[in-house]
């Protein structure tokens, strides 16, 4: 039976730069995937475009795809598939064709675009009930001046069209997480988009490797015994035609994969776990079964799924304001408590009073024991932000003995994205997959 | 069984588990090492013990999921991280932490039974 190979060397944009050529030498891959967009990640990345056209991606990319090179001359037929692309899929493209041109290497890149619908909302919100807060009900139009960016998570047929075509790496914006392993999938076994059972086992293995080493000992509950993490293999799905697939992780590496592992992370950021919502499938990991083949080898089998609803969820960010948190080191909880009130009643004493603000204190093991101070706010307010963030260092000599903790410098001032989760119609969207010539 | 026989003990005795965050809602997954103990969570681990425990985040609402297949009950705790994860104001902006947390809720353990623990094959077919 057909079988292939598709291993996941980053779980995060900051995950680690060494773990894709580690599993790339040592995995035996068929398909590389990177994920690298985080829920507000795309705001960020859209600010960046606005300033400079040729920006807005995730360029820890190129610097993987840079170091790969040596390896994708001795493995000629590895595919790559990430949604590095962000929000300039093809700046990313051009970039990364840029560095494949110097280290001589041919490949055909694919784009994979049309998540990103920010010119469209005025179209859209002709009808006012569109893309209203998941949460709480709101209409969009109550922020509508604030939104900077807008993308809808789009699925794994679009990518499994690049590769169709025969691309060899497939660069996309934001697309559903586990859509980058069903993407591969379904062009290798040529599975319908109404398999519902292949589409939720694959959606399956794309959630267990989404996040990198999570699957492989990392923040396991146990991790301990999953030691050595200094080496942690991150994760690999092998998966036959009929679905079924086995998570494994590269020889002689650290971490650990069993039916605790495996579980843990079946269940990560999950609701519904008989109901997984993805642009592809309604997943139920509820009906999977899990079996330990060997030492580092878990089996899944059996997942089932139904029709995809007919909504893609959008990601909408907008801006709401600045914070800042700041910490400091105090000997004993109940003083570092009432540093954290001085510190606000200081500022409330020179005019500055903040929407939210938060006093937090981690204790030490006993009352005496240096505790941790951090203190928070959040504003519309930039200046009364800023000012915030110059109370902490004048604490050290007019709060309580033993203050410390404050070497880093003064505290950053951050401009806050806030999420605004919606739905859209699939008809209202057209994914785009073009080649990069 | 009388409650002289009782164990005292903690959570993570008898399960496992991992959280994280869906926008401002948090989940935190309790996984039970055997089938014994997972029948023990379903009775025993209540939205409303789970509520109670972190009651000082004052959760308004939560859900319970059960997963049989994985001995888990998965809970879904909604408006829990102040903002979600880049307007939280907490240092644990993404609700990481909250398994941890729960897994060392001091219970009353019925039968060292339930703290059978077997990584390699967890549910005997």
């Amino acid at each position: 039976m057909k079988r292939i190979r598709i291993g996941n060397g980053c779980g995060f944009w900051g995950d680690s730069v060494d773990a894709p050529i580690n599993l790339v030498r040592d995995g035996h891959l068929d398909y590389l995937t990177l994920e690298y967009l985080a829920e507000l990640t795309m705001s960020i990345l859209a600010l960046q475009k606005q300033r400079d056209p040729n920006a807005g991606f995730a360029s820890d990319f190129i610097e993987v795809l840079s170091r790969l090179t040596p390896l994708l001359i001795q493995q000629p037929r590895l595919k790559i598939v990430t949604n590095a692309g962000g929000m300039n899929p093809m700046a990313c493209a051009l970039q990364a064709k840029a560095v494949l041109d110097k280290a001589g290497i041919r490949r055909r890149i694919f784009l994979v675009s049309g998540d990103d619908i920010f010119s469209k909302l005025e179209e859209i919100l002709k009808d006012p009930s569109e893309l209203k807060n998941l949460d709480t009900g709101h209409s969009l139009e109550t922020i509508r001046s604030k939104v900077v960016s807008a993308n809808t998570y789009l699925g794994a047929q679009p990518i499994a069209r690049a590769l169709e075509s025969g691309a060899d790496i497939v660069i996309t914006g934001r697309v559903a997480d586990a859509s980058l392993t069903v993407g591969p999938a379904i062009a290798e076994f040529g599975w319908a988009m109404n398999d519902f059972d292949r589409l939720s086992a694959a959606t399956v293995a794309g959630h267990l490797i989404e996040c990198g080493a999570q699957a492989t000992g990392g923040i396991w509950t146990h991790w301990q015994e999953a030691e050595p993490l200094d080496t942690i293999g991150y994760p690999i799905a092998e998966i036959d035609e009929s679905g079924v697939f086995q998570i494994s992780k590269p020889p002689h590496t650290g971490g650990a994969i069993n039916l605790e592992t495996i579980s843990e992370q079946l269940l990560y950021e999950v609701g519904d776990p008989a109901a997984y919502l993805t642009p592809d499938v309604v997943s139920d990991f509820t009906s999977v079964l899990l079996k330990q083949l060997s030492r580092d080898v878990v089996q899944v089998s059996d997942a089932r799924g139904k029709p995809a609803t007919p909504f893609y969820k959008v990601s909408i960010a907008f801006r709401d304001g600045f914070s800042s948190g700041g910490t400091l080191v105090i000997p004993g909880a109940r003083a570092a408590k009432r540093a954290g009130e001085i510190l606000l009643a200081r500022l409330r004493h020179a005019g500055f009073s903040y929407q939210r603000s938060y006093v937090e204190v981690l204790p030490g093991p006993t009352e005496n024991s240096e505790a941790y101070l951090r203190v928070s706010v959040h504003d519309p307010n930039k200046a009364a932000v800023e000012r915030f963030t110059r109370e902490f260092a004048p604490l050290v000599t007019s709060g309580p003995q033993g203050v410390s903790g404050y070497t880093t410098g003064r505290a950053a001032v951050r401009e806050v994205f806030a999420y605004w989760p919606a739905l859209i119609r699939k008809e209202l969207v057209e994914p785009k997959v073009e080649e990069l010539q | 069984m009388t409650p002289a026989n009782k164990i005292q003990g903690m959570l993570s005795d008898i399960a496992h588990g991992r959280s994280g965050d869906k926008g401002n809602h948090a989940n935190i997954a309790v996984i039970a090492y055997n089938p014994q103990g997972y029948e023990w969570l379903k009775a025993n681990l209540t939205v409303e013990v789970v509520c109670q425990y972190f009651r000082e985040r004052k959760i308004h609402r939560a859900e319970r999921y059960e997963a049989p297949n994985l001995l888990g009950l998965n809970f879904m705790l909604y408006d829990v991280l102040e903002g979600g994860a880049s307007r939280s104001l907490l240092i644990d902006t993404q609700g990481k932490s909250l398994a941890y947390h729960l897994l060392q809720m001091p219970i009353e353990i019925p039968d060292e039974a339930l703290k059978l623990r077997n990584p390699q094959e967890k549910i005997p077919s």
